[in-house]
């Protein structure tokens, strides 16, 4: 019986594989729907400061903001937001390649660009081609802060102010359902015009406090923090739902693997058996 | 209708509260502000500190917010509150922190940092014990 313990050993390393990707499939399934929470709770706020934002391009402003005002593009930022971990099946990869092909087509525009990195497997792919990172965040777990992101999303802002970069970028990965993740590629800056408020026709102005250069600039700066958190929380959700998706086939995988294993040491455990008895058939019509 | 005033606090990372209220105050840059319904449009920057929103029924509600912006308009009033400390310095040191990072440089550059972070964390505290003392004096 020679195939036998080697057969009944790899069976069992298999089954301890199986045993880890299930587990790992439920940790995604009930990640995932902590995150799809959090994607929707952090939606009121956006929508919020959207709608103000739409009141103050309406209002007769006496101030017009440096991220409202479209330029020719020279240079170009892209925040790249991805995952901290693997074992999420395709899912960098693809947003990866999406990224590769916008920075080709913006090189053979002779634009420069500069990239911010957010989870560590864009920072590391994005390091090995040699993109020039101007800033990362990583190891944001799986509860992100906006405080974490304000670093580095405040160092892309700081560029385009003093007319380094020309264009803002954000790629991040859209959730549409626990089946179905696609790369987004989103401009940031300058902010597109937001669809006016019909209510609001006639001619007015805020009152302003300390004064509308101030708060204007809050404003916008917190806007697009809240569209990068927002970015990076619906990317934690593809992730989970990825992973999930990845664990749940290994897992199957896993066990076709271990039913076929478990034919062939029965054929090899038949053959033995088989063999012995003949050679005892054999032996005592000898005698 | 004509005498409350729609009241909506939002963080980026959650739904805080939305109710009506009869008056509003809120800690803005430049001194505490009260809201009434029909107060004109306004926009403003708002402090660590509390928010309270006096209600029909009487009852008074609570908020404390680390900053954030307000906004006044027509029969609402919009409290977009900061989940993290907010200072240009503070800010500006994140961002440093980032770039720093991706340069995989290591020098340690404490100093005027850490005093801006230990600053605006005090004006928080105090802020929050503020609230914490008002509460209680109520209850």
């Amino acid at each position: 019986m020679a195939g036998g313990k080697e057969i009944r050993t790899k069976i069992k390393s298999i089954q301890n594989t199986q045993k880890i990707t299930k587990a790992m499939e439920m940790v995604a399934a009930s990640k995932m729907r902590r995150a799809q929470e959090r994607m929707h709770q952090a939606r009121p706020y956006a929508q919020k400061i959207r709608n103000v934002i739409a009141h103050v391009s309406q209002a007769n402003l006496e101030y017009k903001h440096s991220f409202t005002l479209e330029r020719p593009a020279k240079r170009v930022g892209f925040i790249i937001v991805s995952s901290d971990r693997g074992l999420c099946g395709g899912l960098n990869i693809n947003l990866f390649r999406d990224v590769v092909n916008a920075l080709t087509e913006w090189q053979s525009q002779s634009a420069e660009i500069d990239v911010t990195t957010i989870g560590s497997k864009g920072f590391q792919f994005f390091n090995r081609v040699g993109a020039n990172i101007v800033s990362e965040a990583t190891r944001l777990g799986d509860t992100p802060h906006l405080d974490d992101l304000i670093g580095p999303v405040k160092v892309m802002l700081d560029a385009y102010t003093d007319n380094r970069i020309d264009r803002l970028y954000l790629v991040h990965n859209h959730f549409k359902s626990t089946m179905s993740q696609t790369p987004q590629l989103e401009q940031l800056l300058p902010i597109h015009a937001v669809e006016p408020d019909e209510t609001l026709s006639h001619h007015w102005d805020y009152l302003y406090e300390p004064d509308a250069k101030d708060v204007v600039d809050g404003l916008m700066t917190r806007y697009i923090e809240s569209l990068v958190y927002q970015g990076v929380v619906e990317n934690i959700a593809c992730e989970m739902a990825a992973r999930m998706v990845a664990m749940k086939s290994a897992s199957d995988n896993a066990g076709d693997l271990i039913d076929e294993l478990q034919l062939v040491y029965n054929k090899a455990r038949q053959a033995s058996i088989t063999q012995e008895i003949s050679e005892i058939v054999g032996g005592a019509a000898a005698v | 209708m004509a005498n409350t005033i729609r009241v909506d606090i939002v963080s980026a990372e959650q739904d805080v509260w939305s109710g009506e209220g009869t008056m509003v105050f809120a800690p803005a840059e430049m001194g505490e502000i009260g809201i009434a319904p029909q107060h004109a449009p306004l926009l403003t920057r708002l402090k660590p500190g509390e928010i309270r929103v006096q209600q029909e029924s009487g009852e008074e509600q609570f908020f404390f917010i680390s900053g954030g912006m307000l906004e006044v308009q027509g029969h609402v009033v919009t409290v977009l509150s900061d989940t993290a400390l907010r200072a240009d310095d503070l800010d500006e040191a994140a961002a440093l922190e980032a770039q720093r990072r991706a340069e995989q440089a290591l020098a340690d550059r404490g100093g005027e940092l850490e005093l801006a972070k230990a600053k605006a964390e005090l004006i928080q505290a105090a802020a929050q014990l503020r609230a914490i003392q008002k509460l209680r004096g109520r209850a």
